[in-house]
């Protein structure tokens, strides 16, 4: 399969204003499409917070048999900071159904309309996922500003404006990184066409280092074998942290200066690395592509 | 009784042979949920790397508090294997009219309903929690008595009886409202406030928490009590508890069947 000649392609492509104006009708499609259930999304959202008050009484009765102020440099108030914070990370970097749908489009066959149309698939994809993202936030904002104004005192005060300046820089990588990674282990389909013990084991991988379950500085003192590495510091390499961890600890005051640095330039470089894996993933996967399907 | 036993071997029969028809899936199925619930105890194994006890006084030391999480396990898996895939699918059978095809039998609706499909694959759990509260075991200081010994698995069966009353009220709300896919969903933020031990709830907040969770929808009974009587010394309290535990166990069945009933006949056919 191969895709439109340039001449064809640049024949059909849409005027700038009908292209934003499509962009504009999918994002309010969109936002539609979420106000209908409103209700019920609200109701959702505020349910996922509920494993938060579990994990506040469990650290409370933690910190209450150790007598410790805190425990890897998080007080009980940290660690539920800590958790609603990654509650905002994940909301950037976690893109549920990205990987599947991928491979879905390529096991169908309906992925060879990116083939033959003057749309670049990976630039489709991540344009419709930013439409959702924004339509998600819209409506989320509600429910989060609920749940972190009556948990405002459970947080450190407000970092300075250079800190918060980072803090969205970091959210707008991980958004990237997690769109890049997970579009990356859909694109597999062309060799594997079902996908899902991949995502799977990523998923497994991504729950545990991402610091989705704990803050990731109480893997410091855990040995890996290897003598002076710890597992904490061969975590700070991956790119799972920085799609949970990496912001939260920023906006709490846990990274600081040539670290900070270090850390946000090592998120760059992944979320680098995933786009052109990502990239050449598309095109050998569509050089050896047979469009099955109909 | 004989024919209800006969008609259950017939299903859990047909669900192996489909099972062992795709033994690779029902194989990665396995290694999902194992790997999973493995996440899960990496991180309590981390947790006790900075404590020894899960709040002060409460005898919730590690290798106690393994056998509770290997009885949350043993219970869960049950209600995963033999409950949850049939709740799941009425959904489906509301919105097709598939359930009519259940009515019109001779044959006790909720028992079909709840019974018809079983999940081998979700066993794998609680083989690990069986050989999670072995090893526990054998490592506490304190060894369960007889007494211990023959609550346990009664106990096990008044969690089983506590959840299923509950995933099939859940499945009730899909009759009456037509539609609730979100139904995993409830369940897990449901049954998320019974995976720690009942003493984590305390304080100003956690105190009225706690009473909710034993004395309204008693999911903090389904795995604090046998796991108490197993993992601790049975005191005057934990008799108390036990008691508490099989009255629940009895009302929530009660409760459960009446209020499927009363779901069932306002059950309104979705077919021609």
């Amino acid at each position: 399969m191969t895709a439109a000649t340039p001449s064809a392609a640049a024949h059909s492509r849409p005027r700038p204003f009908e292209g934003l104006r499509m962009w504009w009708m999918m994002l309010v499609i969109s936002l539609e499409e979420r106000l209908a259930y409103r209700g019920d999304f609200i109701l959702g959202t505020l349910m996922r917070f509920l494993p938060i008050v579990t994990q506040l009484f469990l650290w409370t009765a933690v910190f209450s048999a150790t007598n410790a102020a805190d425990i890897a440099g998080y007080s009980r108030n940290d660690i539920v900071a800590y958790y609603l914070l990654t509650m905002i990370t994940r909301a950037f970097s976690s893109m549920p159904g990205l990987a599947g749908g991928i491979a879905r489009s390529v096991r169908d066959g309906s992925v060879k309309k990116y083939l033959v149309q003057p749309i670049d698939y990976v630039s489709f994809l991540l344009a419709s996922r930013i439409a959702h993202k924004l339509v998600y936030y819209a409506v989320a904002v509600f429910p989060f500003a609920g749940v972190f104004f009556l948990c405002r005192s459970f947080f450190p005060p407000v970092p300075d404006a250079a800190t918060i300046a980072i803090f969205l820089l970091s959210l707008l990588l991980s958004f990237l990184l997690g769109f890049f990674l997970e579009a990356t282990l859909g694109m597999l389909g062309f060799w594997f066409l079902e996908v899902s013990s991949i995502v799977f084991a990523y998923m497994l991988l991504q729950y545990l280092l991402s610091g989705h379950m704990f803050p990731l500085d109480m893997l410091a003192g855990i040995g890996t074998g290897i003598p002076g590495v710890s597992l904490g510091s061969v975590v700070h390499w991956l790119p799972f942290e920085y799609t949970a961890y990496f912001p939260a600890a920023i906006w709490l005051g846990k990274i600081h200066g040539t670290e900070l640095i270090r850390a946000l330039v090592i998120e760059a470089v992944w979320v680098v690395v995933m786009a052109v894996a990502c990239r050449i993933a598309w095109r050998r996967g569509t050089r050896r592509y047979s469009a099955f399907g109909g | 009784m004989g024919r209800y036993t006969k008609i259950f071997a017939t299903f859990a029969r047909a669900c192996l042979v489909r099972d062992m028809t795709f033994r690779t899936n029902f194989l990665l199925e396995c290694i999902t949920s194992i790997g999973w619930m493995s996440m899960n105890l990496a991180f309590y194994l981390l947790v006790f790397t900075f404590t020894a006890e899960i709040g002060r006084g409460t005898g919730w030391t590690r290798e106690p508090f393994f056998a509770f999480v290997a009885t949350g396990l043993i219970i869960n898996s049950i209600v995963q294997a033999l409950f949850m895939p049939s709740a799941e699918e009425l959904t489906e059978m509301v919105r097709t009219g598939g359930l009519d095809g259940v009515l019109v039998q001779p044959l006790d609706a909720q028992f079909v309903l709840s019974l018809h499909r079983v999940d081998f694959s979700a066993f794998a759990n609680g083989l690990v929690g069986v050989g999670l509260l072995v090893w526990s075991l054998a490592r506490m200081d304190h060894a369960p008595g007889v007494i211990a010994w023959i609550l346990y698995p009664l106990l096990i069966l008044c969690g089983v009886a506590i959840l299923y009353s509950l995933v099939i009220m859940l499945a009730a709300a899909t009759i009456l409202l037509g539609r609730n896919q979100s139904l995993y969903d409830f369940w897990f933020y449901l049954t998320n406030f019974s995976r720690y031990p009942a003493e984590i709830y305390s304080g100003p907040w956690g105190g009225p928490l706690r009473n909710l969770c034993t004395f309204v929808i008693p999911i903090l009974l389904v795995v604090n009590v046998p796991a108490r009587i197993i993992a601790q010394p049975l005191t005057g309290q934990g008799w108390g508890m036990v008691a508490a535990a099989f009255s629940a166990a009895g009302a929530s069945l009660l409760v459960s069947r009446i209020v499927f009933q009363a779901a069932l006949s306002r059950y309104r056919s979705a077919s021609s």
